[in-house]
């Protein structure tokens, strides 16, 4: 759809992703990316219209976890405010539907997740079919890794293919500071076979948080803001024995909604949390060579479990902002082997 | 007022047990009942579609779906993933392969496990056969796994899927699964800092650098002001009852006979109520206003409940911002 508002990311800010934060509890991680990108835009907490976040109780291990992470907002008295209990992408979308009504001018949405209580692992096998799946216990790796083999049987990667993709990925991830796996390393062992350790994503926790901005309001805030061409979330049926897991329908077809494939994009940050899935995301979308593919690193470098979309969505709007794209695109996932996809297209005014 | 470096960080497990109990629809019934009865089923979608596990609903289409076939309990492995070391939970303790398998008849694939000497004995088109367990009770685990099945006669993986009317003896209408995750739990720099001080026997709040608001206990943020709390303050030992009820049922595990007042008591000095037990009066005694003071529990980590402590009820405009 091509929205009649213009809206666009206007400030983004991460924490350092980190293998455990055992002194933080989950506001004091988020408070210091939340006051960040106010601190970019010169807004104050009561000059935001609409405030949205998306975390999971599974992974904090307590029901209504997100509320406490709301007292780094000032959420008091009432603000306007939603949760998304998913990656902080979805967040994203709720807040730009939000500013799209006219209901709201700006708007701040942040997501966080701290994988280091638990096992994420397992965590994340409650998120499956209670019936046929649940039971099974199958884990976040294993799920991947048949997705990968998928892969392979057709012809469309090989383990050094996805060692490539690992590698490339960490050696971006040198240039981003707050990157949990900056540099490559060695592909490791077989976590679940065809892939290894250097194919799957590091376990840490992190938060982010952008700002959103509507028209004029958007133009006094940044100098150069990263426009939201379009935006579009799609789903896979849930039964992962009758999906092609070797293609991602839902991605291109958000994609194609977004308004991606109407011009040629120069970056692509994508939600790849396992290198195989890097495989099945360029596939998808038609991605040439010429696009710069997670300059960031990607989630192969951080993946703060929440919020790894939504740094996604954040590192595609800072390139524009900081003049290193004119035109990106935004993806995130959630759920087993691509299940559930977003894209946004994001654009920066033409350059002087 | 002083600004402290952060204490040792303390920790403690934290298991989140839940067994969920969900009803089935008819055809997952039918599906779940058949693997007792060592049958499975599945459902032809519109276009004629056999899709095993079956669903109740078209994934392309969501048109209804009822018609129950039978299909075989051998098929093919479609994609594979070696899994060295199992955890807790899956279906082999031993390292077996995840494996989709297309069943003979059927037209998608179902997820499961398949015990194999190695990865070197597993390939995609590797001919597979249900390996049933030998206790069932409707559920998918009713298949243990599956297993190689290299018969020789077999090479030709055609039994079509039969009409089956889905109705057995007794079908299960309902599954119970159980849910077990286990998480280290750390509450932060300023819930660390309110324990620690509470091992000590002493109540510490944090200020809220802006509204000056003192929190008890604190959370590390004011929610009004969304700034982190770092200023400690003693707050208490002694407080007032700001507003009570009487708890006439008893919960679960708690060794406290009802009936007994559970109280919001704003400590000499905090910003806003905690909650606590009153003890030591009579439970159609205790009224706002009340002064109390804390009670330590027995290892001294923290207040038991709280007391009268003796001094003239406080002043309802002393307390009336806090209720």
């Amino acid at each position: 759809m091509t929205p009649d508002r213009e809206v666009a990311i206007v400030a983004f800010a991460q924490s350092d992703h980190l293998r455990r934060t055992d002194d933080l509890s989950e506001v004091e991680m988020v408070m210091p990316v939340l006051h960040e990108v106010l601190r970019q835009t010169g807004l104050k907490a009561a000059d935001i219209g609409f405030t949205c976040s998306g975390s999971s109780d599974y992974l904090a291990g307590r029901a209504f976890s997100f509320t406490m992470a709301l007292d780094g907002v000032g959420a008091w008295p009432p603000i306007s405010e939603s949760h998304v209990e998913t990656d902080g992408a979805w967040a994203l979308y709720e807040a730009w539907v939000k500013l799209l009504t006219g209901e709201a001018d700006t708007a701040l949405v942040y997501s966080y997740g701290k994988s280091s209580p638990g096992s994420v692992r397992d965590v994340l096998t409650r998120q499956l079919d209670p019936y046929y799946l649940a039971p099974l216990w199958p884990d976040s790796v294993a799920l991947a890794a048949l997705q990968a083999q998928a892969l392979v049987d057709a012809g469309a990667a090989d383990e050094s293919a996805l060692a490539a993709i690992a590698a490339r990925s960490r050696e971006d991830a040198r240039a981003n500071p707050h990157a949990q796996l900056p540099g490559a390393r060695p592909q490791g062992e077989y976590v679940v076979q065809p892939l290894r350790t250097g194919d799957c994503p590091p376990i840490g926790d992190g938060a982010a948080a952008v700002i959103l901005a509507a028209g004029d309001r958007a133009r006094e805030l940044c100098d150069r803001p990263a426009w939201i061409r379009g935006m579009d979330h799609r789903i896979e049926a849930h039964s992962l024995g009758v999906r092609d897991l070797t293609d991602s329908p839902s991605t291109r077809l958000a994609a194609e909604r977004a308004g991606a494939f109407e011009r040629p994009v120069d970056t692509a940050e994508l939600h790849a949390p396992f290198s195989s899935q890097e495989v099945v995301l360029t596939r998808a979308l038609g991605l040439d060579d010429d696009v710069r593919v997670n300059p960031s690193g990607g989630a192969l470098a951080a993946n703060p479990v929440m919020a790894t979309g939504l740094v996604r969505l954040g590192e595609a709007a800072a390139r524009i902002h900081r003049g290193e794209s004119d035109r990106a695109l935004a993806h995130a996932t959630s759920g087993p082997c691509l299940q559930q996809n977003l894209v946004a297209v994001l654009e920066g005014d033409p350059r002087a | 007022m002083s600004v402290t470096p952060p204490p040792e960080v303390l920790r403690a497990p934290l298991v989140v047990e839940f067994p969920f109990t969900r009803s089935l629809g008819p055809v997952q019934s039918a599906f779940l009942t058949g693997l007792r009865e060592r049958t499975v089923l599945g459902v032809r979608a519109e276009g004629g579609r056999v899709l095993v596990p079956p669903v109740e609903y078209d994934p392309g289409t969501a048109a209804e779906l009822r018609d129950l076939v039978e299909v075989g309990t051998t098929g093919t492995v479609t994609t594979w993933a070696w899994n060295p070391e199992p955890r807790r939970g899956q279906p082999l303790a031993t390292p077996f392969a995840w494996v989709l398998v297309r069943l003979d008849g059927a037209d998608t694939a179902l997820l499961h496990a398949l015990d194999a000497p190695g990865p070197e004995a597993v390939r995609t088109g590797l001919r597979v056969r249900v390996r049933w367990a030998g206790e069932r009770s409707g559920a998918i685990t009713d298949i243990a796994c599956f297993e190689p099945y290299d018969s020789a006669a077999d090479t030709e993986p055609a039994t079509d899927a039969r009409d089956h009317d889905g109705a057995f003896e007794d079908p299960v209408t309902g599954i119970v699964a159980p849910a077990r995750l286990d998480y280290t739990y750390s509450p932060g720099r300023a819930q660390t800092r309110y324990l620690h001080a509470l091992a000590e026997r002493r109540t510490v709040g944090e200020r809220c650098p802006s509204c000056a608001k003192v929190y008890v206990p604190p959370r590390g943020a004011c929610p009004t002001c969304g700034v982190a709390t770092t200023d400690r303050v003693e707050v208490g030992p002694r407080g007032t009852v700001t507003t009570f009820c009487i708890v006439n049922i008893k919960a679960k595990n708690l060794d406290i006979e009802v009936p007994y007042v559970y109280a919001h008591i704003a400590l000499d000095g905090a910003g806003l109520a905690l909650h606590g037990r009153i003890a030591g009066i009579p439970y159609d005694q205790v009224r706002m206003g009340l002064r109390v003071e804390p009670v330590w529990s027995e290892d001294g980590r923290y207040p038991d409940h709280y007391r009268p402590c003796g001094e003239p009820d406080a002043d309802y405009d002393t307390y009336k911002e806090l209720l």
